[in-house]
């Protein structure tokens, strides 16, 4: 199989804690055979800047939380042909979206004032600009399949990536839920 | 008329109906409810508020039923069986339904299973796997409520609460303490303890456990637990309240 053949896959973490990835990266050696079926064009994993304008599978992991993810998100979902929400805050906001209950100066006082003791100061460039409230990605973008867990395992990931190669339509609510 | 007393061991007098559930034909005491013949038959009926040993409440609406003949869906844990009685209890349609009023419930208050003490353990939980639901549809309401920690045990976090009244229940019907009640409508109900004042102040709490036992979620917990360590110990109920029936 020519390298123009493979199947192209996208990843990016939105707001999240990088956990799905290395769910993903948790794989291990079978990440050598999905080497061999699919070329990972995106990603914080490999080297490119660049989402291509073209991809067939796209995993997002994360809420959207800032401008930025949002933007991505978008992104994602224009360049994509298939979107997958990777892990809770994909798909329920999880533990990001717990600063719904409080008001954006609340948040940035904890973050940076209240809590930090060198030189307390609100960020003032440099930053996205934050969303209220914390949204899960198919709040803002139609998602093709959401695969719950927190993080979803590797052998769920698998199960998924594998399913959609053979062509079938994966159903991991059998072996994965929220907080799992 | 003259009334006779009955043997005390005497068996009582209630007719056996024959109705059909799913297709298949059961029979049954005529004073059951649609959900206890279903457990007797193996026939899974979702629920969340109701537990064996309590009174049935059909506030979560989760084991509504189809009965044939009548165009309301009706709750299996307190309708009561009568002859020649037809009901579905897994039709698309009730599918549906039930994937929608747990997305409600996960929507109305903070159900973030991940850093719940109940993680693993948790009804609610179990019940979105079974049902399938995978993810909410409708908005968050994101709307904070209080947790109240005054207990020397036990602490009360409305966030995780799904009103089932379990806790009501068991306080009133086996602890016999009545300590928790519920206050208010709408997005404003919660549970209560005493007449809203902190649970730790409440003097008419025992201490007994029984209302964090059978809580559904995390909502009653143990002091002391971290993500996923709160187990809970339900199976106490039913043979207390068996046992109780004998005296």
């Amino acid at each position: 199989m020519s390298a123009t053949e493979k199947i192209t896959l996208a990843t990016a973490w939105l707001d999240g804690c990088s956990g799905c990835h290395m769910s993903f990266l948790d794989l291990d050696e079978r990440l050598i055979t999905l080497a061999e079926l699919v070329d990972v064009v995106y990603s914080p994993i490999v080297d490119t800047k660049e989402l291509p304008q073209q991809v067939d599978v796209g995993i997002l992991e994360g809420a959207v939380s800032s401008e930025e993810d949002l933007a991505k998100a978008r992104m994602f979902r224009e360049r994509c042909k298939f979107l997958i929400s990777l892990g809770d805050c994909a798909i329920t906001g999880n533990v990001p979206s717990m600063r719904n209950m409080f008001d954006l100066d609340e948040v940035f006082d904890r973050a940076f004032v209240e809590t930090v003791q060198a030189q307390p100061q609100r960020p003032t460039e440099g930053l996205p600009q934050l969303l209220q409230p914390v949204r899960p990605i198919h709040h803002v973008v139609p998602v093709d399949l959401v695969v719950q867990g927190c993080p979803p395992s590797a052998d769920t990931i698998w199960y998924v990536l594998t399913e959609l190669m053979a062509g079938r339509a994966p159903d991991p609510t059998q072996i994965t839920r929220f907080g799992a | 008329m003259p009334r006779y007393p009955t043997p005390a061991n005497a068996p009582p007098k209630v007719r056996v109906v024959t109705l059909r559930i799913n297709g298949q034909d059961v029979s049954a005491r005529e004073d059951e409810t649609i959900l206890s013949v279903a457990v007797d038959h193996g026939i899974r009926i979702p629920s969340l508020c109701y537990l064996e040993g309590l009174t049935a409440w059909g506030a979560c609406r989760l084991c509504v039923v189809e009965v044939a003949g009548i165009p309301k869906l009706l709750p299996a844990c307190s309708t009561v069986v009568t002859e020649g009685m037809v009901v579905e209890t897994n039709s698309d349609k009730l599918k549906r339904y039930r994937r929608m009023i747990l997305e409600l419930l996960f929507a109305e208050r903070n159900h973030v299973c991940s850093v719940c003490v109940s993680n693993g353990h948790c009804e609610l939980q179990n019940l979105a796997a079974e049902c399938g639901m995978d993810h909410v549809r409708v908005p968050y309401r994101n709307a904070p409520y209080e947790v109240d920690s005054s207990h020397d045990f036990f602490r009360v976090d409305h966030n995780r609460c799904v009103l089932c009244t379990r806790c009501v229940r068991v306080c009133d019907e086996i602890e016999g303490a009545h300590t928790w009640d519920v206050m208010g409508r709408g997005v404003e109900c919660q549970v209560i303890t005493d007449l809203h004042t902190p649970w730790g102040e409440s003097e008419s709490c025992t201490s007994c456990g029984k209302c964090v036992q059978v809580c559904p979620t995390g909502a009653l917990v143990k002091k002391g637990t971290a993500a996923g360590e709160m187990e809970k110990l339900g199976d106490f109920l039913p043979y207390l309240t068996q046992m109780r029936g004998k005296q």
